[in-house]
Protein backbone atom coordinates (compact mmCIF):
# COMPACT_ATOMS: atom_id res chain seq x y z
CA UNK A 1 0.00 0.00 0.00
CA UNK A 2 1.29 3.95 -1.03
CA UNK A 3 -0.32 6.82 -0.68
CA UNK A 4 0.64 9.68 -2.15
CA UNK A 5 0.86 13.25 -0.52
CA UNK A 6 1.12 16.26 -3.38
CA UNK A 7 2.83 18.84 -3.01
CA UNK A 8 2.46 22.38 -4.66
CA UNK A 9 4.53 25.54 -4.23
CA UNK A 10 3.57 26.91 -1.40
CA UNK A 11 2.07 23.62 0.42
CA UNK A 12 3.57 23.74 4.04
CA UNK A 13 2.02 20.51 5.89
CA UNK A 14 3.24 17.74 3.62
CA UNK A 15 5.91 16.86 5.67
CA UNK A 16 3.93 16.72 8.39
CA UNK A 17 1.30 14.55 6.63
CA UNK A 18 4.64 12.24 4.84
CA UNK A 19 5.82 12.23 9.08
CA UNK A 20 2.31 10.89 10.47
CA UNK A 21 1.80 8.16 8.11
CA UNK A 22 4.88 6.62 8.09
CA UNK A 23 6.38 7.22 11.46
CA UNK A 24 2.98 6.94 13.59
CA UNK A 25 0.29 5.42 11.24
CA UNK A 26 2.82 3.20 9.78
CA UNK A 27 2.58 2.70 6.10
CA UNK A 28 4.67 4.05 2.57
CA UNK A 29 3.61 7.38 1.76
CA UNK A 30 5.72 9.44 -1.06
CA UNK A 31 5.73 13.32 -1.40
CA UNK A 32 4.26 14.01 -5.19
CA UNK A 33 4.96 17.17 -7.33
CA UNK A 34 2.15 18.92 -8.98
CA UNK A 35 3.66 18.24 -12.58
CA UNK A 36 2.91 14.58 -11.87
CA UNK A 37 0.54 12.94 -14.31
CA UNK A 38 0.35 9.36 -13.26
CA UNK A 39 -1.21 8.73 -9.82
CA UNK A 40 -2.17 5.00 -10.65
CA UNK A 41 0.13 3.56 -8.69
CA UNK A 42 -1.24 5.21 -5.34
CA UNK A 43 -3.69 4.04 -3.18
CA UNK A 44 -5.12 6.88 -1.61
CA UNK A 45 -4.14 10.53 -1.97
CA UNK A 46 -3.32 13.33 0.20
CA UNK A 47 -3.36 16.89 -0.36
CA UNK A 48 -2.13 18.70 2.43
CA UNK A 49 -2.45 22.57 3.69
CA UNK A 50 -0.29 25.48 3.45
CA UNK A 51 -0.80 28.57 0.83
CA UNK A 52 -0.36 27.07 -2.41
CA UNK A 53 0.69 29.51 -4.97
CA UNK A 54 0.19 31.97 -2.48
CA UNK A 55 -3.26 32.12 -2.13
CA UNK A 56 -3.25 34.06 -5.35
CA UNK A 57 -6.75 34.21 -7.13
CA UNK A 58 -8.30 32.35 -4.52
CA UNK A 59 -6.98 30.03 -1.85
CA UNK A 60 -6.73 26.97 -3.64
CA UNK A 61 -7.56 28.36 -6.98
CA UNK A 62 -4.37 27.73 -9.09
CA UNK A 63 -3.74 24.24 -7.73
CA UNK A 64 -6.73 23.24 -8.93
CA UNK A 65 -6.01 23.59 -12.37
CA UNK A 66 -2.44 22.29 -12.28
CA UNK A 67 -1.47 18.53 -14.18
CA UNK A 68 -1.37 16.48 -10.66
CA UNK A 69 -4.92 17.30 -10.44
CA UNK A 70 -6.65 15.21 -13.50
CA UNK A 71 -5.10 12.37 -11.81
CA UNK A 72 -6.36 13.05 -9.02
CA UNK A 73 -9.88 13.37 -10.42
CA UNK A 74 -9.23 10.02 -12.38
CA UNK A 75 -8.41 7.94 -8.65
CA UNK A 76 -11.39 9.59 -7.58
CA UNK A 77 -12.91 7.69 -10.51
CA UNK A 78 -11.51 4.96 -9.05
CA UNK A 79 -12.88 4.81 -6.28
CA UNK A 80 -9.38 5.41 -4.17
CA UNK A 81 -10.06 7.82 -0.95
CA UNK A 82 -8.70 11.27 -1.30
CA UNK A 83 -8.36 13.55 1.76
CA UNK A 84 -7.86 17.67 1.35
CA UNK A 85 -6.72 19.25 4.68
CA UNK A 86 -6.96 22.96 5.05
CA UNK A 87 -5.55 24.39 1.57
CA UNK A 88 -6.38 20.69 0.82
CA UNK A 89 -10.10 21.17 1.21
CA UNK A 90 -9.98 24.55 -1.08
CA UNK A 91 -8.00 22.88 -3.92
CA UNK A 92 -10.64 20.10 -3.90
CA UNK A 93 -13.99 22.48 -3.66
CA UNK A 94 -12.11 24.77 -6.49
CA UNK A 95 -11.50 21.82 -8.37
CA UNK A 96 -15.34 21.05 -8.06
CA UNK A 97 -14.35 17.29 -6.58
CA UNK A 98 -16.40 18.86 -3.56
CA UNK A 99 -19.25 20.57 -3.09
CA UNK A 100 -18.88 24.45 -2.19
CA UNK A 101 -16.34 27.14 -1.84
CA UNK A 102 -14.79 28.47 1.44
CA UNK A 103 -14.52 32.03 1.88
CA UNK A 104 -13.34 34.59 3.87
CA UNK A 105 -13.58 34.01 7.93
CA UNK A 106 -16.74 35.88 8.85
CA UNK A 107 -14.37 37.70 10.90
CA UNK A 108 -11.60 38.28 8.75
CA UNK A 109 -8.92 37.35 10.07
CA UNK A 110 -6.07 34.27 10.15
CA UNK A 111 -7.29 31.96 13.35
CA UNK A 112 -4.85 29.50 14.09
CA UNK A 113 -6.69 27.47 17.32
CA UNK A 114 -7.82 24.70 18.88
CA UNK A 115 -10.90 23.14 17.51
CA UNK A 116 -13.64 20.45 18.78
CA UNK A 117 -15.21 18.79 16.03
CA UNK A 118 -18.15 16.07 16.35
CA UNK A 119 -18.01 13.22 14.18
CA UNK A 120 -21.00 13.70 12.29
CA UNK A 121 -20.79 9.90 10.65
CA UNK A 122 -19.17 6.96 10.34
CA UNK A 123 -20.27 5.53 7.16
CA UNK A 124 -17.02 7.06 4.91
CA UNK A 125 -13.38 5.93 4.50
CA UNK A 126 -12.01 8.32 6.81
CA UNK A 127 -14.52 8.22 9.84
CA UNK A 128 -14.91 4.36 10.39
CA UNK A 129 -12.82 4.31 13.02
CA UNK A 130 -14.64 7.06 15.21
CA UNK A 131 -18.20 6.51 16.87
CA UNK A 132 -20.78 8.78 16.18
CA UNK A 133 -21.17 11.78 18.29
CA UNK A 134 -17.37 11.95 19.19
CA UNK A 135 -15.55 14.76 20.41
CA UNK A 136 -12.43 15.19 18.75
CA UNK A 137 -9.99 18.09 19.59
CA UNK A 138 -8.44 19.12 16.30
CA UNK A 139 -6.64 22.50 15.67
CA UNK A 140 -7.26 24.82 12.92
CA UNK A 141 -4.83 27.38 10.98
CA UNK A 142 -6.90 29.01 8.28
CA UNK A 143 -8.26 32.71 6.75
CA UNK A 144 -10.76 30.97 4.19
CA UNK A 145 -12.69 28.21 6.01
CA UNK A 146 -16.29 29.58 6.04
CA UNK A 147 -17.94 26.75 4.04
CA UNK A 148 -20.88 28.09 1.68
CA UNK A 149 -23.08 26.79 -0.50
CA UNK A 150 -25.94 27.29 -2.10
CA UNK A 151 -29.36 26.29 -0.94
CA UNK A 152 -30.40 22.96 -3.00
CA UNK A 153 -26.78 22.17 -2.29
CA UNK A 154 -27.00 22.29 0.63
CA UNK A 155 -29.87 20.65 1.46
CA UNK A 156 -28.21 17.95 -0.47
CA UNK A 157 -24.86 17.46 1.66
CA UNK A 158 -26.88 17.76 4.94
CA UNK A 159 -29.50 14.98 3.62
CA UNK A 160 -27.13 12.61 2.04
CA UNK A 161 -25.48 12.90 5.31
CA UNK A 162 -22.16 14.69 3.33
CA UNK A 163 -21.40 16.00 6.64
CA UNK A 164 -18.34 14.22 8.28
CA UNK A 165 -17.54 17.24 11.12
CA UNK A 166 -18.84 20.05 12.75
CA UNK A 167 -17.66 22.61 14.95
CA UNK A 168 -19.04 22.43 18.43
CA UNK A 169 -17.87 23.12 21.72
CA UNK A 170 -16.39 20.97 24.53
CA UNK A 171 -19.29 19.21 25.44
CA UNK A 172 -20.33 18.22 21.73
CA UNK A 173 -23.06 21.13 21.04
CA UNK A 174 -23.57 23.35 17.60
CA UNK A 175 -23.30 26.64 18.98
CA UNK A 176 -22.35 29.84 17.38
CA UNK A 177 -19.40 30.76 19.37
CA UNK A 178 -18.08 27.08 18.48
CA UNK A 179 -17.96 28.07 14.85
CA UNK A 180 -14.10 29.89 14.67
CA UNK A 181 -15.07 31.26 11.00
CA UNK A 182 -19.32 31.54 10.06
CA UNK A 183 -19.07 27.95 8.39
CA UNK A 184 -23.39 27.38 7.82
CA UNK A 185 -24.59 24.91 10.12
CA UNK A 186 -20.86 24.46 11.62
CA UNK A 187 -19.69 22.32 8.52
CA UNK A 188 -16.10 22.05 9.38
CA UNK A 189 -15.63 18.52 6.63
CA UNK A 190 -17.88 17.11 4.09
CA UNK A 191 -17.57 14.51 1.72
CA UNK A 192 -18.59 14.02 -1.79
CA UNK A 193 -21.80 12.06 -3.03
CA UNK A 194 -19.66 8.94 -3.68
CA UNK A 195 -18.14 9.41 0.46
CA UNK A 196 -14.77 8.74 -1.03
CA UNK A 197 -13.03 12.36 -0.98
CA UNK A 198 -12.93 14.84 2.33
CA UNK A 199 -12.04 18.20 2.91
CA UNK A 200 -11.40 19.18 6.18
CA UNK A 201 -10.20 22.60 7.12
CA UNK A 202 -9.08 21.11 10.87
CA UNK A 203 -5.55 19.42 10.55
CA UNK A 204 -5.59 15.79 11.64
CA UNK A 205 -1.81 15.41 11.22
CA UNK A 206 -1.35 18.21 13.89
CA UNK A 207 -3.28 16.41 16.48
CA UNK A 208 -1.96 12.47 15.64
CA UNK A 209 0.42 12.28 18.36
CA UNK A 210 -0.21 12.77 22.38
CA UNK A 211 3.20 14.89 22.66
CA UNK A 212 1.11 17.01 20.42
CA UNK A 213 -1.61 17.33 23.04
CA UNK A 214 -4.40 15.50 20.90
CA UNK A 215 -3.91 12.09 19.19
CA UNK A 216 -7.52 11.94 18.14
CA UNK A 217 -6.61 13.14 14.49
CA UNK A 218 -4.82 9.97 14.05
CA UNK A 219 -8.06 7.81 13.27
CA UNK A 220 -8.59 10.05 10.18
CA UNK A 221 -5.65 8.31 8.45
CA UNK A 222 -6.16 5.20 10.17
CA UNK A 223 -9.69 4.49 8.68
CA UNK A 224 -8.29 5.57 5.18
CA UNK A 225 -5.80 2.97 5.86
CA UNK A 226 -8.07 0.21 7.20
CA UNK A 227 -10.46 1.36 3.68
CA UNK A 228 -7.56 0.85 1.37
CA UNK A 229 -6.31 -2.60 3.18
CA UNK A 230 -10.09 -3.47 2.60
CA UNK A 231 -10.35 -2.71 -1.02
CA UNK B 1 -6.42 43.05 -33.21
CA UNK B 2 -5.33 43.89 -29.61
CA UNK B 3 -8.26 44.27 -26.77
CA UNK B 4 -7.68 45.17 -23.40
CA UNK B 5 -10.60 43.46 -20.77
CA UNK B 6 -11.26 44.80 -17.41
CA UNK B 7 -12.83 41.79 -15.51
CA UNK B 8 -14.75 42.78 -12.34
CA UNK B 9 -15.11 39.93 -9.89
CA UNK B 10 -17.54 40.69 -7.02
CA UNK B 11 -19.32 38.37 -4.61
CA UNK B 12 -22.91 37.53 -5.40
CA UNK B 13 -25.82 39.63 -3.64
CA UNK B 14 -26.29 38.04 -0.32
CA UNK B 15 -22.93 36.87 0.24
CA UNK B 16 -20.95 38.07 3.47
CA UNK B 17 -18.12 40.62 2.40
CA UNK B 18 -16.13 40.84 5.40
CA UNK B 19 -13.55 42.81 4.22
CA UNK B 20 -16.46 45.46 3.03
CA UNK B 21 -17.55 45.25 6.37
CA UNK B 22 -14.65 46.05 8.03
CA UNK B 23 -14.22 48.99 5.81
CA UNK B 24 -17.37 49.82 6.61
CA UNK B 25 -16.41 50.13 10.36
CA UNK B 26 -13.53 52.52 9.56
CA UNK B 27 -15.48 54.75 7.71
CA UNK B 28 -17.55 54.72 10.76
CA UNK B 29 -14.66 55.78 12.93
CA UNK B 30 -13.71 58.61 10.25
CA UNK B 31 -17.28 59.94 10.59
CA UNK B 32 -18.52 58.46 7.36
CA UNK B 33 -21.72 56.91 7.64
CA UNK B 34 -22.58 54.31 4.73
CA UNK B 35 -25.55 52.30 3.63
CA UNK B 36 -23.04 49.21 2.62
CA UNK B 37 -19.46 48.46 1.37
CA UNK B 38 -19.18 46.08 -1.13
CA UNK B 39 -15.51 45.20 -2.64
CA UNK B 40 -14.91 44.29 -6.01
CA UNK B 41 -11.51 42.68 -7.72
CA UNK B 42 -10.65 43.73 -11.04
CA UNK B 43 -8.27 41.94 -13.49
CA UNK B 44 -6.85 44.02 -16.85
CA UNK B 45 -6.38 41.56 -19.69
CA UNK B 46 -4.35 42.23 -22.83
CA UNK B 47 -5.11 39.70 -25.57
CA UNK B 48 -4.79 39.20 -29.40
CA UNK B 49 -7.95 38.39 -30.98
CA UNK B 50 -9.30 38.45 -34.65
CA UNK B 51 -12.65 40.48 -33.46
CA UNK B 52 -14.00 41.93 -30.60
CA UNK B 53 -16.93 38.99 -30.37
CA UNK B 54 -13.68 36.20 -30.34
CA UNK B 55 -12.04 38.56 -28.18
CA UNK B 56 -15.24 38.49 -25.52
CA UNK B 57 -15.92 34.73 -25.71
CA UNK B 58 -12.01 34.33 -24.83
CA UNK B 59 -12.67 35.86 -21.70
CA UNK B 60 -15.93 34.78 -20.87
CA UNK B 61 -14.23 31.16 -21.05
CA UNK B 62 -11.15 32.34 -18.65
CA UNK B 63 -13.40 33.83 -16.12
CA UNK B 64 -15.40 30.30 -15.91
CA UNK B 65 -12.50 28.17 -16.13
CA UNK B 66 -10.30 30.36 -13.51
CA UNK B 67 -10.95 33.74 -12.89
CA UNK B 68 -14.82 33.77 -11.20
CA UNK B 69 -15.85 31.00 -9.18
CA UNK B 70 -19.21 30.76 -10.16
CA UNK B 71 -20.33 29.35 -7.18
CA UNK B 72 -19.81 32.50 -4.98
CA UNK B 73 -19.16 35.30 -7.60
CA UNK B 74 -20.36 37.67 -10.12
CA UNK B 75 -18.24 38.99 -12.85
CA UNK B 76 -19.06 41.65 -15.69
CA UNK B 77 -16.42 42.46 -18.41
CA UNK B 78 -15.35 45.29 -20.27
CA UNK B 79 -13.87 45.32 -23.19
CA UNK B 80 -12.24 47.95 -26.02
CA UNK B 81 -10.14 47.49 -28.93
CA UNK B 82 -6.16 49.18 -28.34
CA UNK B 83 -4.40 50.90 -30.84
Amino acid sequence: MSIAIVQFGGSNCDLDVLHVLRDVVGVDAELVWYKEEDLDRFDGIVIPGGFSYGDYLRAGAIAARTPVMNSVRKQVQDGKPVIGICNGFQVLTESGLLDGALTTNNYPKFRCEPTYLRVETTDTPFTSAFRRGDVLRIPIAHMEGNFYADEPTLARVEDNGQVAFRYVDKNGRVTDEANPNGSQENIAGIVNMQRNVLGMMPHPERASEDVLGSADGLKVFRSMVDYISSR
Amino acid sequence: MLYQAEVTIELKAGMLDPEGTTIKRALEHLGYETDNVRTAKKYTISLQAGNIHEARENVEEMCQKLIANPIIHNYEISLREME
